[in-house]
């Protein structure tokens, strides 16, 4: 059963330069229990997306299309209403754990402020006690319970975020790089407790990452996210082990693992979202790019190994137009062009 | 580029402890302890090689890269740079050797100053020594750019007309201006998105061969520090606990701490992800102000002994060619005689006094 989906949505920036189309067009589903990861590089328009499904978007932004969540239309959400929605029915994690606690907060004032804005019949005992549950169950001491912000290290305050997050039981859960500024045993703890949480809540969870290891690591299903839209969705070990968009197998290729070999990137940038390239937008860094690649857009295809794909390689044969399967021809990007 | 223990070290530390000293008090500012970045720290870094510096963020990485170009000041230790001990040099008597080190860093966008042309920022170093006048200068800026693969022109545009990975070419061609010997690269490619940082790992050997570089390479992500060291070093808490030959590293590791380390790292495939097992470390990494006696990392260390771990300091010892592990077991768990246990997290020692149960809110 789906707890949240969205359809052709769109969320497009103003600015002097002409609109940024930071997400453009994205079908999506997230299952209860499930983890979806959402990978992308930087600027792809992957944090956009889950901003937008909080309500959280700057001023300047549009929101278009459709984003269902219990029946009902997010994009069309007054604040007044998404403000009940976030916190008990979605929750997020941040990615710098390091500035979002008050530091002049104990850590007991974060919860009570939490709880208290949500639920305003707990008792003061109640509060204390679903708060030292969410922390113990983030193996956070009772002994620290009133202690500050400061007197705790990266790893510890992301688990205190998180247990902020928890206390309230949301059902959608988006973690937007919850790991990325912290170290990689930090991060293999925090990475269990989010695998842990599945099994024991019924949670959904977005896992917004840029590392596909860590996809790889704990997300069932992935979703590729390049300039504004998803160009591959599926299963994550058929995503893994038999990529169809040709760059998903690209970034698997780019990534340096213990278990590369050889180096390997991809051409040059990805592309400015206020004036991407035309048609299918991975077309100047594709090594397979075609002449139809360059003139009509790619539509949504499954591949004969089931994921959802963007990509004119998959077909559907008959939209391609005579002679649209040629080559494209085009000068080698020189070096110069190259990031 | 195999230096291995061949001819002179370029670099050498000795013994390098730096500290930041913790003070109190607005007007009486007691020395009240002192940060122990860099504890103790000796290596060797050999012409033409690349030693690789890892370790988790606060471990005191960064601190040796800065120590070693003398932007921090050691608190006791030497520091040798083609046979000249520089730890006690003057500012004025650093300059001609600035020339020979230089610094490529993390942050492309912090690095670059907004309000400068490429050009005068590639040129800043050549104009400060008074190395080239004016003609030579655009000269030299446009050789420059061509090496890392810039187009010549681009000396006169300005840092954000560039990519990251276009950035961190521009402070590449700055810090090559000077015709190096030794470059510190603190995290260059960590700020880069995946699926250009090859393109400036690549770019980093060729300039090393062209050039006859050497680098102390610091990073936090060991599958990058593998692809580009010759030979790495693994810091914890200010110590350094194992420096060996890279790959015998990554199929040998011997101390417990690189174990855990190179368990920890995700490898982007679900199936190796499905079967891998993670050494997962109970606790937190202590602080260095206090940091725990003995060996450092018996606090968290899966293999902890009854004895000589909370007791003895361990010293860097050579296990075999070039592989050097301080620690007191290292031979046991080579042989597979050890076995990783689990460990109840440990209560850390808090800075502060520790709060009796708290009381109802």
């Amino acid at each position: 059963m789906s707890v949240l989906s969205a359809r052709d949505l769109r969320v497009w920036y103003g600015t002097s330069r002409g609109p940024v189309r930071a997400v453009d067009g994205i079908s999506l589903e997230i299952n209860a229990g499930e983890t979806l990861g959402l990978v992308g590089e930087s600027g792809c328009g992957k944090s956009t997306l889950g901003r937008s499904i909080l309500g959280l978007l700057p001023r300047g932004a549009v929101i278009d299309g459709e984003l269902l969540y219990d029946g009902q239309n997010l994009t069309e959400l007054s604040q007044r209403d998404f403000r009940r929605l976030r916190g008990p029915e979605i929750g997020l994690i941040f990615q710098e754990p390091m500035t979002r606690l008050n530091p002049l907060m104990r850590i007991s004032d974060h919860f009570k402020e939490t709880l208290e804005a949500h639920e305003s019949s707990l008792t003061d005992e109640e509060i204390r006690r679903r708060s030292l549950d969410a922390l113990g169950g983030m193996g956070i001491p009772p002994t620290r319970f009133r202690q500050y912000p400061h007197e705790f290290s990266g790893g510890m305050r992301q688990r205190i975020m998180i247990a902020l997050t928890l206390v309230l039981r949301p059902k959608l859960l988006i973690a937007d790089e919850p790991t990325t500024a912290l170290d990689v045993l930090v991060e293999a703890q925090i990475l269990q407790i989010l695998g842990d949480l599945k099994k024991n809540a019924d949670t959904a969870l977005l896992l917004i990452t840029h590392n596909l290891g860590i996809v790889a690591e704990s997300c069932e299903r992935v979703a590729v996210m390049y300039a504004g839209q998803i160009v591959e969705e599926g299963a994550a070990r058929t995503v893994f082990s038999q990529p169809a968009h040709p760059y998903t197998s690209e970034l698997l290729r780019s990534i340096i693992s213990l278990k590369t070999t050889e180096l390997h990137y991809i051409p040059g940038a990805p592309p400015d979202l206020a004036d991407p390239p035309n048609a299918c937008r991975f077309h100047p860094r594709c090594p397979y790019a075609m002449q139809v690649c360059t003139a009509k857009d790619p539509i949504e295809v499954r591949a004969e190994t089931g994921q959802r794909v963007l990509c004119w390689l998959h077909g559907p044969e008959e939209e391609i137009p005579p002679g649209g399967k040629a080559p494209l021809e085009r000068e080698a990007i020189a070096v110069a062009e190259e990031a | 580029m195999s230096t291995n223990g061949a001819g002179a070290p370029l670099v050498s530390v000795e013994h390098l402890k730096v500290y930041f000293p913790i003070r109190s008090g607005i007007v009486l500012d007691r020395h009240v302890g002192d940060i122990k970045a860099v504890d103790n720290v000796s290596f060797d870094v050999y012409r033409g090689e690349t030693l690789g510096l890892v370790g988790e963020s606060g471990c005191g990485k960064s601190t040796v890269g800065r120590a070693i170009l003398r932007l921090y000041d050691p608190t006791e230790g030497r520091i040798v740079f083609d046979g000249q001990d520089i730890t006690e040099l003057k500012e004025s008597q650093m300059r001609p050797l600035r020339r020979r080190m230089q610094m490529i860093f993390q942050d492309p966008f912090a690095s670059l100053n907004p309000r400068h042309s490429v050009g005068r920022i590639i040129g800043d170093p050549l104009r400060a020594h008074g190395l080239a006048k004016r003609g030579d200068l655009s000269k030299r800026v446009r050789e420059l750019l061509q090496v890392v693969g810039l187009p010549p022109d681009a000396g006169s545009r300005f840092p954000h007309e560039f990519s990251g990975g276009q950035r961190q070419r521009i402070g590449l061609a700055r810090s090559l201006a000077l015709n190096p010997d030794f470059i510190v690269a603190d995290e260059p490619v960590s700020a880069l998105d995946v699926s250009i940082q090859a393109q400036i790992i690549n770019l980093l050997e060729r300039l090393q061969g062209e050039f006859d570089l050497t680098y102390l390479f610091i990073a936090h992500d060991l599958a990058v520090v593998r692809h580009i060291s010759d030979r790495i070093a693994v810091m914890y808490l200010g110590s350094i606990v194992e420096i060996s030959p890279a790959e015998e590293l990554y199929e040998n590791p011997l101390h417990p701490y690189t174990i855990a380390l190179l368990s920890a790292v995700p490898i982007p495939d679900p199936e190796v992800e499905a079967k891998r097992e993670t050494i997962l470390l109970a606790g937190d990494l202590p602080s260095p102000a206090n940091p725990p006696h003995a060996c450092r990392f018996h606090t968290r260390c899966p293999y902890i002994q009854p004895t000589r771990c909370t007791t003895e300091v361990p010293a860097l010892r050579k296990l075999s060619d070039g592989h050097v592990v301080a620690c007191h077991w290292a031979e046991e768990i080579k042989a597979g005689r050890l076995r990783p246990k689990e460990r109840e997290a440990v209560a850390e020692q808090p800075l502060l006094q520790p709060a009796e149960e708290p009381p109802p809110v």
